[in-house]
């Protein structure tokens, strides 16, 4: 018996120009059509299993917020049927419809009594909300006192404070720090071994790998990928790389209106930046250790020497990670004449941590970009690292490791003696 | 016939038993809407009691002592300070549900786009917790006539099913409000414009047998104008109201309530993508 079955669901919205058009539709009671219609999902269908746990991909605007509000209830739809069995929790961006005035308590109360439970089974279940939240004196105090990552906190326990059937969470893990993350990692895990049935959004494919087993890509309204986690993330990295290279085009088309991030004399000129996996394909997302090859095309504007090209990762803090260029890598230099391009590629393993990263070229003619620039381009591109096939670890670097562990024999513990 | 009847009653049902079992929610919001509009201040919900003896004092004190106002055939130099109350007190409790029912769905829009709960719930909070800011205010009109000596006796039991008439049909009417003011919001501010006149049309501040014929045939129109004056009658003269003259409001009401109920049926889907 399936928990969850969407059978040919479709959400449309209504956009007017104006509310008069509204008016007016109304008044000549629907005669005349004066609204656009945009879907927002149409003929979705997918069952999912008791105890599956599925992850929720797509770019923004691909529907995945609206099929958890169907999913939920908060929105009717207008085609096709959703059956869910079960009770639901559900965290729908932030917070459960907290009222700042209040204090963590009443919230948690609130919340407890909007799910259904009656005042001797939130007296029950308190203790272990305050104890799940570590609010500490912070669960008497006004919300509006609260950060994001304490509403977050409060919320993700009051909402799994009873076990649900279902559970749809929407990005919220996004923004506890890492040690309630973990915890509510943990506790989703629980779940999922007494068989709660988990629905995830999430825009960080690290996340869907490790938590989930199943994975629904979502583009423009329509489920375009049903599958295992790992070929459907890929699907959804060569979508995000397909527009990510039109928006190179863009952005060299508006070159001139981008004058923040290009800088330098103009004697050379970066044409196109482009980062392609081992197949030679553009992609945004890398797998931690996965071979990169980063392309910049350059135009020679005036006669010149060949210049240098570097190239620059930040990470998501705009932190230098990692920075060289062409010197230093004793490339041979070309002779080439005004007017032609020519390709400077960087072949390198990705030995990162798993996070976004940008990336920066610039043409310069000396060892560094620091004296003169022909060209410099901040974050051209942006990229992902996710969780490889390797071991775990944290930080910001992949760094070649082995371990060994040795018994100590007793003569060697204490050699003084 | 039966059977379409039960047709028709189903969707009640189902919602009068989904909003008994949020009894608990509906408690809460009640109590959190009383305590929210106090929370900020140091005597907290003293207020609630402070505010109207100021009212109840300057309408029944000021008002007689030192306009020194009189009702015609009543010896009672207090008698229009307890016409005027009568009348206000009661115009105040309408006014609240109906000034508020349009707000009722986007004041909550926060809960509502977040939440899966019963939406009818939120009409029943709003009739509570305005029944109870009455409840108050009345309560101490009435200690007051009762330390006056001028309690009016058994005839005060007849206002209530007066008063459940008139809040049953202004929710009904509040309900639809309601709805069509998440879709034209103007619906709110003409409401608070329509009070305003409708106030002055209603026979509150004024006995209505001071009006010429004319006027005062166009002012029986109102149907609030056989409400107020009867609760006028209990307050003054301890008379009980003539419920038989009500079948008509009762009938409204229900209409009302109906209408409110149908529309917020058919459109509670798209109240949401509105938000």
């Amino acid at each position: 018996m399936p928990q969850i079955i969407v059978k040919n669901l479709g959400k449309k919205y209504k956009r007017y120009a104006n509310h008069w058009y509204r008016l007016a539709e109304v008044l000549s009671w629907g005669y005349y059509h004066c609204h656009e219609e945009r879907w927002a999902l149409r003929n979705i269908n997918f069952t999912v299993g008791r105890g599956e746990a599925i992850g929720i991909v797509g770019q923004n605007g691909a529907g995945k917020s609206t099929l958890l509000k169907l999913l939920v209830g908060t929105t009717q739809p207008n085609e096709g049927s959703i059956q869910t069995t079960g009770r639901i929790a559900a965290l729908l961006e932030l917070g459960i419809g907290f009222h700042l005035d209040f204090t963590g308590r009443d919230n948690a109360v609130m919340a407890c009594r909007m799910a259904g439970l009656n005042k001797d089974e939130i007296r029950h279940y308190m203790p272990e909300i305050e104890r799940f939240s570590e609010l500490g004196d912070y669960l008497d105090q006004p919300l509006r006192v609260y950060s994001t990552g304490m509403q977050m906190r409060l919320a993700f326990s009051a909402a799994t404070v009873v076990r649900p059937e279902i559970l749809i969470v929407d990005e919220a893990l996004s923004v506890g720090d890492a040690y309630f993350q973990h915890k509510c990692v943990a506790r989703i895990r629980s779940f999922q071994d007494e068989g709660t049935t988990l629905l995830f959004v999430s825009h960080d494919p690290a996340a869907v790998k490790t938590l989930c087993r199943r994975a629904l890509l979502f583009d423009e309204g329509k489920l375009i990928q049903d599958g295992e986690p790992d070929n459907v993330l890929d699907y959804y990295n060569a979508i995000i790389a397909k527009r990510g290279k039109d928006e190179t085009i863009q952005q060299i088309e508006t070159q001139s209106g981008r004058t923040i991030t290009r800088s330098g004399t103009g004697e050379a000129s970066i044409v196109n930046v482009e980062m392609v996996n081992s197949s030679e394909q553009p992609a945004r997302v890398y797998r931690v250790g996965e071979m990169a090859k980063i392309i910049c095309q350059v135009r020679i504007n005036n006669e010149i020497e060949c210049p240098n090209v570097g190239i620059l990762l930040r990470d998501r803090l705009g932190n230098d990670v990692f920075g060289t260029n062409s010197h230093h890598l004793n490339a041979e230099t070309q002779q080439i004449s005004a007017g032609h391009t020519f390709l400077a590629e960087f072949l390198m393993p990705l030995n990162l941590g798993v996070g976004n990263y940008s990336l920066s070229v610039a043409l310069h003619p000396g060892w560094t970009h620091l004296e003169n620039n022909y060209d410099w381009w901040d974050q051209c591109l942006v990229f992902q690292v996710i969780p490889g096939n390797s071991f775990d670890f944290i930080g910001i670097a992949s760094l070649p490791v082995e371990v060994t562990l040795k018994k100590e024999r007793a003569d060697d513990r204490n050699p003084e003696q | 016939m039966a059977n379409s009847s039960i047709q028709i009653l189903q969707p009640v049902l189902i919602r009068f038993s989904a909003i008994w079992r949020y009894k608990d929610f509906v408690r809460g919001m009640v109590w959190r809407e009383f305590r929210g509009r106090y929370s900020h201040s140091l005597l907290g919900s003293v207020w609630a009691i402070l505010n109207p003896m100021a009212l109840v004092f300057i309408y029944t004190v000021v008002f007689s002592q030192v306009m020194k106002a009189r009702i015609k055939g009543v010896d009672d130099t207090m008698a229009y300070g307890m016409f005027l109350c009568a009348g206000l007190l009661a115009w105040s409790y309408f006014s609240d549900l109906l000034g508020r029912c349009p707000d009722i769905f986007i004041d909550q829009a926060n809960l509502l786009k977040k939440v899966n709960f019963p939406r009818s719930t939120l009409p029943v909070v709003l009739f509570f917790s305005t029944t109870i800011n009455f409840a108050i205010v009345f309560t101490i009109f009435l200690i007051f006539l009762l330390l006056s000596g001028r309690f009016p006796g058994w005839s005060l039991l007849g206002m209530i099913p007066l008063l459940l008439i008139q809040q049953l049909f202004t929710l009904g009417v509040g309900m639809s409000l309601g709805v069509l003011n998440v879709f034209f919001r103007d619906i709110g501010h003409i409401v608070k414009i329509a009070l305003q006149f409708w106030f002055w049309v209603t026979p509150i501040v004024y006995p209505i047998d001071i009006l010429s014929d004319r006027l005062r045939s166009l002012i029986e129109l109102n149907p609030l104008t056989l409400f107020i004056t009867a609760y006028q009658q209990v307050i003054l003269h301890n008379q009980w109201p003539n419920l038989s003259s009500f079948k008509y409001h009762l009938m409204g009401a229900v209409v009302a309530l109906i209408t409110g109920f149908l529309l917020f049926r058919r459109l509670s889907g798209d109240i949401v993508d509105e938000l």
